[in-house]
C-alpha cells in the first residue's frame, strides 16, 4: 500500500485532518519516481529539493495555524512546455535543452498559490507535435500497460507517470487530441478544456488558436479539483475568458437522469478497433442506466477534421516557431570558420549572407524530424500562390465543423463515442508514415478546431491488456456536464480503478 | 499532389531550414502525401462561409495603459546564446 494509492481528493482531506503531512506526500511520490520511472520515462526533471522545500513550507504553516491553499500538499506534474522559472522547460527538443524561462505560466503561478507541490516536469512529443512521444528529441517515454507500446501523445510523459502512480494530478496540453488520446492510451482520465477557459501565459505556443492546457489525472473528480485551481480569466491572456467559473466539485455530485447524450454513431461504425466499438457500446448502456437520454447524431464534416487540422496547425506552428532563430535564447549552431567551410557552403555563405545561415544552420540542427516537417507544411501551406487555396479553405471548412457541433448541441447536452480508432500502437509502427499517425487524431482534432470542451475516460482494456478511451464532448465551458457524466460513469464502473501489471 | 525537392528547397529557405539531400528527397515524399490528404478540403462547398481564424471570436480586448514591471534586461539576456550584457550579439551583417 502506498499512500499514492489514495485520489487527490483523499489524500487532500488526509493533509487537511494533520493525518499526514505533505513531506511524507512529496517523499513517498519522489521515491515512486526513482524506483519507478527508469524503465517508463515519464518525467525530464524532477524538482527534489524545491518539492520537499515547498512541502516542508506547506506543513510548516498549517502546523502553525496559518491558511493554506487549496492544494495545498499535492504533487503535480506539469508537461514540459509550460514555463517554470525555477526549472527547465524543455519542450523536449535540443531547441530549447538548456533553457530556464524568466517567468512563471499562470496555471504555475495559480499552482503555487494554492501550495501545489510542483514535483517536475513530464516528457512530450518535441513541441507538443506527435500523437505518441516518439518526437521527443529527448527520452523515450514507454506505456505502463505494456512497455513495447506508446504512451500516446504529445503529453505523454504526464499521461504514463499518472498511470504508475507516480503522482496524483499532472497538467498536459491538447491541441488536436495531446490530452485526451494519451488518457485513452494510459487508461486514465484526461479533460481538455473549452479553449480560453485555463489560461495561455506561459506555455509555449504550438498553434495558438488551438492549444489549451488541461488536468490528466486518475478520476473525473480529481480532474474537478485541478480544473478548479488553474480555470479562469488572466489579464496576460487576452484570449481567456472572462467568464466565471463554477464549482466543478458540486457540479460532479448532480445526478445526470435527463441529460441528452448523442452517440456519434458514424463514428464508432467507422473503421474502429473491434473492441473499442463494444467497449463505447457498453459504456453508453451504464450512462441509459444512470437515467441519460441517448440517440444517435452525425457530425457531417467531422470526416474533414485532420485535413483542416493539418493545415491550420501547421500553419500556425511555423509562424510561432520562427521565433527560434538562435538570437535570443535557446540553442545556435556555431559558426564555421573559413577553414572549416566546405565549397558549397562557402557559396551558401557568399549568396545568404551570416545571418541566414546562421539562423539556418540553427533551425536545422535545434529542431527534429516532426517539427520540420510541420514548419515546412506551413510555410509550404501560407506561402504565395497557395493561402487561399489552403489556409483560408481550411478556416472556412473549421467554420462549417464548429456548426455542426452548434447544431448538435441545440438537440443533445454532450457527444459520446471512441477517442481514438485503435489502442496504443507499438514504437515505430507509424513512426515512419506521418499521415498514418495523423490519422489517428480523426476523433479529437474537431473539438480542438471548434474550440469546445472534451474529455477522455477509461471505459475497457483490451485482450492484449490495453486501456480503451470513452470520447465525452460538450458544448462551450461545459466542464461541469462532461465532469458530471464521467463522475456518475466512475461511481457505477472500476475502470479508473485498474492499474497496470506491476513488474 | 507531387511536390518536388526543388519546392522543398524553396520553402526551406522561406522556412529558414537546411535540409539535407536526403532530408529533402523524404520531406518532398512526406509533403506530396500530406498535401495530396489535404485536397479533400476542395470537394467541400464553402461559397459564402466566412473563414474562422479562431475559436472564440473576442473583440478588442482593452488593457490600461499603466507601467507595470517588466523583465530587467539580465533575466531577459539570461538565455541568449551570445550577449555582452547589453546587446544580444549575432554574426556580423555587414561584413567585417
Amino acid at each position: 500500500m502506498s499512500l499514492l494509492d489514495h485520489s487527490a481528493l483523499e489524500l487532500l482531506a488526509l493533509l487537511q485532518s494533520n493525518q499526514v503531512r505533505a513531506e511524507q506526500v512529496v517523499t513517498e511520490s519522489l521515491s515512486r519516481i526513482e524506483q519507478l520511472d527508469p524503465p517508463i520515462g515519464s518525467f525530464l526533471h524532477v524538482n527534489h529539493d524545491g518539492a520537499l522545500a515547498a512541502a516542508r513550507d506547506v506543513d510548516r504553516r498549517r502546523h502553525l495555524g496559518q491558511p493554506v491553499g487549496a492544494l495545498a500538499g499535492l504533487p503535480v506534474a506539469l508537461k514540459d512546455l509550460i514555463c517554470t522559472i525555477d526549472q527547465p522547460t524543455t519542450c523536449a527538443s535540443r531547441m530549447l535543452a538548456n533553457f530556464r524561462p524568466p517567468y512563471d505560466a499562470t496555471v504555475v503561478a495559480r499552482l503555487r498559490a494554492a501550495d501545489a507541490i510542483l514535483i517536475g516536469k513530464t516528457n512530450l512529443d518535441e513541441f507538443a507535435m506527435g500523437s505518441s512521444t516518439e518526437s521527443s528529441a529527448l527520452q523515450r517515454t514507454r506505456n505502463p500497460w505494456n512497455r513495447d507500446h506508446v504512451p500516446g501523445g504529445s503529453s505523454g510523459g504526464s499521461a504514463a507517470c499518472i498511470a504508475s502512480d507516480l503522482v496524483p494530478l499532472a497538467l498536459g496540453t491538447d491541441t488536436g487530441g495531446s490530452i485526451r488520446q494519451p488518457a485513452a492510451f494510459c487508461g486514465i482520465t484526461g479533460l481538455k478544456p473549452t479553449y480560453g477557459r485555463v489560461s495561455r501565459y506561459g506555455l509555449i505556443a504550438f498553434a495558438s488558436s488551438l492549444d489549451q492546457i488541461g488536468p490528466m489525472c486518475r478520476s473525473a473528480a480529481d480532474a474537478a479539483l485541478l480544473l478548479q485551481a488553474t480555470a479562469g480569466h488572466d489579464r496576460h491572456d487576452s484570449t481567456s475568458a472572462d467568464v466565471e467559473v463554477p464549482d466543478y466539485l458540486k457540479a460532479i455530485a448532480q445526478p445526470i437522469s435527463g441529460l441528452r447524450i448523442g452517440i456519434l454513431r458514424q463514428q464508432l461504425d467507422s473503421d474502429v478497433d473491434p473492441e473499442i466499438h463494444r467497449a463505447v457500446t457498453e459504456a453508453t448502456y451504464v450512462l441509459k442506466s444512470l437515467g441519460a437520454l441517448c440517440q444517435d447524431i452525425d457530425l457531417p464534416h467531422s470526416q474533414y477534421g485532420v485535413a483542416t487540422y493539418y493545415v491550420i496547425a501547421p500553419c500556425e506552428a511555423s509562424s510561432n516557431l520562427a521565433r527560434y532563430d538562435g538570437v535570443h535564447y535557446g540553442f545556435r549552431a556555431t559558426q564555421l570558420t573559413a577553414a572549416e567551410l566546405t565549397a558549397s557552403e562557402s557559396a551558401d555563405l557568399e549568396s545568404e549572407g551570416p545571418l541566414v545561415r546562421m539562423y539556418r544552420r540553427t533551425r536545422e540542427t535545434g529542431f527534429g524530424a516532426e517539427v520540420k516537417r510541420r514548419i515546412m507544411l506551413g510555410t509550404y501551406a501560407l506561402s504565395a500562390g497557395y493561402y487561399d487555396a489552403y489556409y483560408l479553405k481550411a478556416q472556412r471548412v473549421r467554420r462549417l465543423i464548429r456548426q455542426d457541433f452548434d447544431r448538435a448541441y441545440q438537440q443533445v447536452d454532450a457527444l459520446l463515442g471512441p477517442v481514438t480508432p485503435t489502442p496504443a500502437f507499438r514504437f515505430g509502427e507509424k513512426s515512419q508514415d506521418p499521415l498514418s499517425m495523423y490519422l489517428g487524431d480523426l476523433f479529437t482534432v474537431s473539438a480542438n478546431l471548434a474550440g469546445l470542451p472534451g474529455l477522455s475516460i477509461p471505459c475497457g482494456i483490451t485482450v492484449q491488456g490495453l486501456p480503451i478511451g470513452l470520447h465525452l464532448q460538450g458544448p462551450s465551458f461545459a466542464e461541469p456536464t462532461l465532469l458530471r457524466l464521467a463522475h456518475a460513469f466512475q461511481q457505477a464502473t472500476d475502470w479508473h480503478a485498474r492499474r497496470p501489471p506491476t513488474s | 499532389m507531387k511536390i518536388e525537392p526543388a519546392d522543398v528547397s524553396k520553402v526551406a529557405l522561406l522556412a529558414r531550414l537546411d535540409l539535407s539531400a536526403e532530408e529533402m528527397q523524404a520531406m518532398a515524399a512526406h509533403l506530396s502525401g500530406i498535401v495530396g490528404y489535404v485536397q479533400q478540403l476542395q470537394e467541400i462547398d464553402t461559397s459564402g462561409v466566412e473563414p474562422m481564424a479562431h475559436a472564440i471570436e473576442l473583440r478588442n480586448v482593452m488593457a490600461k495603459d499603466v507601467v507595470a514591471a517588466s523583465l530587467s534586461r539580465d533575466a531577459a539576456l539570461s538565455n541568449a546564446p551570445r550577449h555582452d550584457g547589453e546587446y544580444y550579439l549575432v554574426p556580423a551583417v555587414l561584413g567585417e
